[in-house]
């Protein structure tokens, strides 16, 4: 198991590092640089070679590219352009939100996809199956931002309940940090659960057909023990697959229900840092994002040891 | 393989094709009769935030335009924007995924890598990144678009691929001396059609939902060209009191996806039965 991880973390370092050219190379073809962005109406040639000198941009770009990974390896991240706050402690403190985000989400996902998608394996057919396929098409169809918009209208306009727009922390008011969380989870939550319902259904089914699910029959056992017990454990691998993959794709991919909810997560950071040509925040922001996103794509792969004690990885 | 008139026929058969295929006959219908269908066009400026009513159905915007034009000419966009996205990823994963499962070894290796660094993104992330970078506007859109596809297709194409390779008729083909591309066009491709097809159908619905996402963030279409996106972000403001802007583009942008996925599912179903649960 040792070996497989240090093998797959050193697999880790082609990509990232082809990620950090890639993010470099093409920040740098952004039409209107920083300088004349920062400066806006009033850039004069002038202006932006002295904004340029000042922020390391009239360098080389092998020559910056060096520079930013070197200190990137130092685990220095380098400072914003426009706030001069240094990134990687802004990326940590944005990570929480994005990732407390994430995992409230998915595991709302589960609690609505895992017990329909049984239920309709189970049921296959029958009314109950055919409500959940259509529910799970509506929530593969219906955007996490359209499904916003629509809980925000309906909620205002008929409860008279308006989300709040001041994110807490949750260490500072657990309280208020899940009232204010609890909405967009559950947004997110419903939009991922839909894909999780049907691959919950079909892999359920497909271990349902298999011999030993008769066995397990035939010797007696309960259906409750045959579904729970037997069946679902080795059904959960491409749930947990899927599961892995959308929490992965939160990590960034939330900036729409961040924006409409106002969280400052780690797409809004990347969203703000792309507007405003902030070169070092949108490179860290995108590293630190391809990084977490392969680890948790490392994580799901081990988590299927767990799972299935057939799977080993020595 | 099977013919495209024997699939359209299976899938006529089928309950949900036939709601998929005729929502998105519909949609092609709207998108393309757009300037016969819009009571208006979509630039008039009128009396501002008018409730739905005979005259203007779905009401009017801020700026006093109609929404049900704007709608219906953001289909066109939004089709548009779709069909040519999933085109360049598809024809771009096609051809990667082609050439990488064919070689094998090191061209293999170099293709999967770009495609495992273009995959480390979450795809609206990188959408964003490459609109940026692009530019704005409605090709720029399509090329962010299809970009970030070309990862899906390329994987897609690839696993046909190896696993055709290894068929009898292929190896036959090789060993009477077909060369290399004839035996990838006219023996392997057809194996890739199945799973490209549904793919592509699905593709559609992801790429309409970037499309609007992109617009809704301003990185997509700008106004004054309708898109259900930014015509979403232009009426979020005013929501609360004036529904109707916001809600109606909402509304399209579901209907739209839903069609398409009701569509890929049920041509998955006809095209490749093993996955039908």
């Amino acid at each position: 198991m040792r070996n497989y991880i240090i093998r797959r973390l050193l697999q880790l370092i082609p990509v990232l590092f082809g990620i950090s050219v890639a993010i470099f190379a093409v920040l740098r073809f952004i039409p209107g640089g920083f300088a004349s962005g920062m400066l806006g109406i009033d850039a004069t040639p002038e202006l932006i070679a002295q904004v340029n000198a000042r922020y390391g941009l009239d360098q080389p770009v092998v020559t910056q590219y060096l520079n930013w990974i070197g200190g990137v390896l130092h685990g220095d991240f380098g400072i914003s352009f426009r706030s001069g706050a240094e990134i990687l402690p802004e990326i940590l403190t944005r990570f929480q939100v994005t990732a407390e985000l994430a995992i409230l989400a998915a595991v709302i996902s589960w609690c609505i996809a895992l017990p329909l998608g049984i239920l309709a394996a189970v049921k296959r057919n029958r009314m109950a199956d055919r409500v959940v396929r259509v529910v799970a098409l509506l929530g593969v169809s219906v955007p996490g931002f359209a499904l916003s918009i629509l809980v925000i209208l309906v909620l205002s306009l008929f409860f008279g309940y308006y989300p709040p727009l001041d994110y807490v922390g949750l260490l500072e008011d657990p309280a208020k940090n899940l009232e204010i969380m609890f909405l967009p989870a559950l947004i997110l939550g419903c939009s991922m659960s839909g894909s999780v319902m049907r691959m919950t259904r079909s892999s359920v089914l497909e271990v349902l057909r298999q011999d030993f699910i008769k066995t397990v029959r035939a010797k007696g056992a309960s259906e409750r023990v045959a579904i729970f017990k037997h069946a679902l454990r080795n059904a959960l691998i491409p749930i947990v697959t899927l599961v892995g993959l959308q929490i992965g794709s939160l990590l960034g991919g939330a900036v729409v229900v961040e924006q409409i909810f106002s969280l400052p997560g780690l797409g809004l950071m990347t969203l703000t840092g792309i507007n405003n040509r902030d070169y070092p925040v949108v490179q860290g922001c995108v590293l630190f994002i391809a990084f977490v996103y392969v680890l948790v794509n490392l994580v799901v792969d081990l988590l299927y040891a767990y799972i299935d004690p057939r799977i080993s990885y020595d | 393989m099977k013919s495209v008139i024997s699939t359209l026929r299976e899938l006529w058969r089928d309950p949900m094709g036939k709601i998929g295929i005729i929502g998105v006959v519909l949609l092609i219908v709207v998108a393309i009769f757009a300037p016969q269908l819009a009571p208006y066009p979509y630039d008039e400026i009128g009396m501002r935030f008018q409730p739905p009513s005979a005259e203007h159905l779905f009401g009017t915007d801020k700026f006093g335009r109609d929404v049900l034009s704007r709608v219906i000419y953001g289909a066109r966009v939004s089709l548009e924007v779709g069909i040519i996205a999933v085109g360049i990823g598809a024809v771009c994963g096609y051809l990667l995924g082609l050439v990488a499962g064919y070689f094998e070894r090191w061209v293999d290796r170099v293709i999967m890598c770009f495609m495992d660094i273009l995959f480390a993104f979450p795809s609206i992330l990188l959408a964003i990144f490459i609109s940026a970078v692009l530019g704005k506007g409605i090709g720029p859109t399509m090329v962010a678009i299809g970009i970030v596809n070309i990862p899906v297709f390329c994987r897609t194409v690839r696993a046909a691929v190896i696993s055709a390779k290894g068929l009898e008729y292929v190896q036959n083909a090789k060993s009477v001396g077909v060369k290399t591309w004839p035996l990838l066009v006219r023996h392997i491709s057809p194996n890739v059609v199945a799973p490209f097809t549904v793919q592509a159908t699905l593709a559609l619905s992801g790429a309409i939902l970037t499309e609007a996402t992109l617009s809704f963030l301003g990185m997509g279409i700008q106004p004054p060209d309708p898109s259900w996106g930014s015509m979403l972000s232009e009426g979020r403001a005013d929501m609360i009191r004036d529904p109707w802007v916001a809600l109606f583009p909402l509304l399209f942008i579901v209907v739209t996806i839903l069609v398409f996925n009701i569509l890929g599912d049920a041509l998955r179903d006809v095209l490749d039965p093993k996955l039908k649960t």
